[in-house]
């Protein structure tokens, strides 16, 4: 008895310290710029994420302790709430609402996720609250017409595009063959429109065309029927799901194909749980420390790189460095528009014209970013250790593309 | 290149094999599910997440360096204990109730453990290398992974050794003669309170074992667990209650199916044919019992 009093006296001294805490919030107070993000803490999403949050929170530190954001002749600094939407798109919106009604937040910056961002969006576009995010690809994202949403990464149709480009170019610019093997979710359907294309374009010719379900973790069929159709390239997206089944799958089934293209490489440790069977595996990512793109705050990759480890204990995904570059959007755009008007800030966004150590950013009238191209890395191992080096674009390579990959009798 | 399977005869024996390994698989499950639905009258939705507790079990020994076939020892062994626990604490009160109220219960149980495991071991898909190698057929054009033939294996033994321990130890007997009438045995001086109690940690057990090879063999994931649970439903489903050896060909079969279903009908079909059957099969029941009845009257 005693016990539950404690409990419950507990429990209502946290609500009623949480419900003072929460609307003193406002978009800007005193001398800080309130923004808010609904977040997956937990959930399924909850590694990225933790990256995501990392991202954003270095960013935070990095711009206010160089000077924060300059408008109106005052300096203010960055200031982010967040709440927990626990992978869950329906809670995400709620926040969302939760965070502009009753916080008053003003500026928002995106979920993980293009499913999250895509049930958040609605409500940010309803209220007229600009929102940068730095998670969500898929390109119905930037179809629907929204105003206020802006996204510092490619879109999901031109992650493995250049993979097609790049095996036509090693074939001596005749076509290919593709077999593709995409999960039904929005994003790796986006992904595989954009492959579509580059057949397209391309001239070359699809073989295998499977979507695999959610739920399915073997792909043994797919694989079977690539072996029997010798395909010049095998394109897979699946979330890390996918990179991990496929990889190891091609591996027991010694499967040859001269190419293999995936996304989600880092995000599944691939070369850290697969080892060598990852190997010469191309993988899609919107971004590599090695690239040679440069700021002010985080000088360039490598230092964002090494400054990330320091702090965090772990190398930066690429989640983690685009949501950095997200803050490096809005405090540009604070300083030009030069007011917390949403109207002028939303403005200025969309004028936005600039480098970052994650790459450029330019928005099209849709609010994705055409400045920026994806690279392609691959798994390269010298001994048992494996390494992502970057083999596309040509501008950014460091190493030179493995072609065709050499076939299992002889590894 | 329309249906490639006829124009590669090869592959049907490919899809066969792959769908009789995978099958005997999710046969394991379904037969820890059928063994306490049959027991207890109880339908565990929290069964593939048992399954994939059993999986980190596994994927935690691989990380510290001992050989994941081991898992299939260490894994039961623990996940034992953890449905004895869990029965104790939650399914204890559920058990003679409504099947309605188990269903609520044990998928509550399943939200719990997914989160819990979210939270334990983080949202990463992980997997455990057993690095087996590949068994190569007819001049390298059938490929069986080892890893798929030693988890075929080892639930064949489990299911056999499972058979054996029901027929011929005092408490396999007992927990039969629990599932044939409760009330009955506990008159005869058993004690059905335990006979639950190591009824749901044998299911656990089984899960168990399933997990450590589902890590070897697929991937494991804190919210994985579903499509095993659902699996194991539809295998016990078309088997019928209280029928292990349907169980076993049910199990089979359905793998074979999907892997056909997955060549002929395409990849995105794969588990809505197996539905698809399901209904079919629930419909030619129904028409058969109603019949029955007629020939009654």
């Amino acid at each position: 008895m005693k016990i539950n009093r404690v409990i419950l006296s507990f429990i209502s001294a946290l609500a009623i310290l949480l419900s003072s805490s929460v609307t003193s919030f406002a978009k800007v107070v005193g001398d800080k710029i309130i923004l808010g993000s609904a977040i997956s803490l937990t959930g399924k999403y909850s590694s990225n994420g933790v990256h995501t949050q990392n991202g954003y929170n270095m960013a935070v530190d990095r711009i206010n302790s160089m000077g924060g954001v300059k408008v109106g002749g005052k300096t203010y600094k960055f200031e982010i709430i967040y709440y927990d939407d626990e992978s869950n798109p329906k809670r995400a919106a709620q926040l969302a609402e939760r965070l502009i009604s009753q916080d008053g937040v003003e500026f928002m910056l995106g979920p993980y996720s293009s499913g999250l961002t895509k049930a958040i969006a609605p409500v940010t576009e309803k209220y007229g609250v600009p929102m940068v995010e730095a998670n969500g690809a898929s390109r119905s994202l930037f179809t629907k017409g929204y105003k206020y949403l802006f996204a510092v990464l490619a879109p999901a149709n031109l992650y493995l595009d250049v993979a097609i480009d790049l095996a036509v170019e090693k074939n001596n610019g005749k076509p290919v063959t593709v077999a593709m093997a995409f999960e039904q979710d929005a994003f790796s359907q986006d992904v595989r429109l954009g492959v579509l294309e580059a057949i397209e374009r391309t001239g070359s010719k699809k073989v295998i065309d499977d979507k695999l379900p959610k739920e399915l973790n073997d792909m043994a069929a797919t694989l079977a029927k690539v072996k029997a159709v010798k395909p010049d390239v095998l394109v897979v997206s699946g979330h890390t799901k996918g990179a991990l089944t496929a990889v190891r799958q091609i591996a027991e089934m010694k499967v040859d194909v001269p190419m293999l293209a995936m996304t989600h490489c880092d995000a599944a440790k691939l070369s850290k749980q697969h080892g060598k069977n990852s190997q010469y595996a191309l993988c899609a990512s919107q971004w590599h420390k090695t690239l040679t793109y440069k700021d002010d705050f985080f000088k360039d990759g490598m230092t964002y790189d090494a400054d990330f480890k320091k702090l965090f204990d772990y190398a930066p995904p690429y989640q983690a460095a685009e949501s950095s570059a997200a803050l490096l959007v809005f405090k540009d755009a604070f300083e030009r528009a030069n007011s917390f008007d949403k109207v002028k800030v939303r403005d200025a966004l969309a004028a936005t014209d600039m480098q970052t150590f994650y790459g450029n950013i330019k928005f099209a009238a849709g609010g994705q970013n055409v400045d920026k191209p994806m690279v392609l890395f691959q798994v390269m191992c010298d001994g048992d250790k494996c390494e992502n080096k970057v083999v596309a674009p040509t501008k950014w390579a460091s190493a030179e593309l493995i072609h065709p990959i050499p076939s299992w009798s002889e590894r | 290149m329309d249906l490639l399977i006829f124009q590669v005869p090869i592959l049907m024996v490919q899809a066969s094999l792959d769908g009789i390994l995978l099958g005997i698989l999710f046969a394991l499950i379904a037969y820890g599910m059928a063994l306490q639905w049959g027991v207890m009258n109880i339908i565990n939705i929290a069964q593939g997440d048992l399954v994939i507790l059993g999986g980190y079990i596994t994927y935690f020994m691989y990380l510290s360096g001992i050989h994941p076939a081991l898992g299939v020892i260490v894994a039961p062994a623990i996940m034992y204990f953890v449905g004895v626990g869990l029965y104790k604490l939650v399914i204890n009160k559920v058990v003679d109730r409504d099947l309605f109220i188990s269903i609520l219960a044990t998928f509550g149980i399943s939200i719990l453990f997914m989160q819990l495991m979210n939270f334990a071991f983080g949202a990463d898909v992980v997997l455990a290398n057993s690095e087996f190698g590949t068994t190569m057929l007819f001049n390298n054009s059938v490929t069986l992974p080892n890893s798929k033939l030693f988890s075929a294996l080892i639930s064949i033994i489990f299911a056999i050794g499972l058979v054996v321990y029901m027929k011929k130890s005092k408490l396999g007997r007992a927990i039969r003669a629990t599932a044939q009438n409760a009330r009955a045995a506990k008159i005869l001086g058993v004690d059905t309170e335990k006979v639950y109690a190591a009824t749901f940690g044998i299911n656990a057990a089984l899960c168990g074992v399933a997990g450590a090879l589902v890590a070897i063999t697929f991937t494991i994931h804190p919210y994985m667990g579903l499509p095993y649970t659902i699996r194991s439903f539809m295998i016990v489903i078309i088997a019928g209650l209280g029928n292990l050896p349907g169980v076993a060909v049910s199990g089979m079969g359905l793998g074979v199916f999907e892997e056909f279903a997955d060549y002929i009908l395409g990849t995105e079909f794969r588990i809505g044919s197996v539905f698809l059957l399901l209904v079919l099969i629930l419909v030619y029941r129904r028409f058969k019992l109603s019949k029955k009845r007629e020939y009654l009257k």
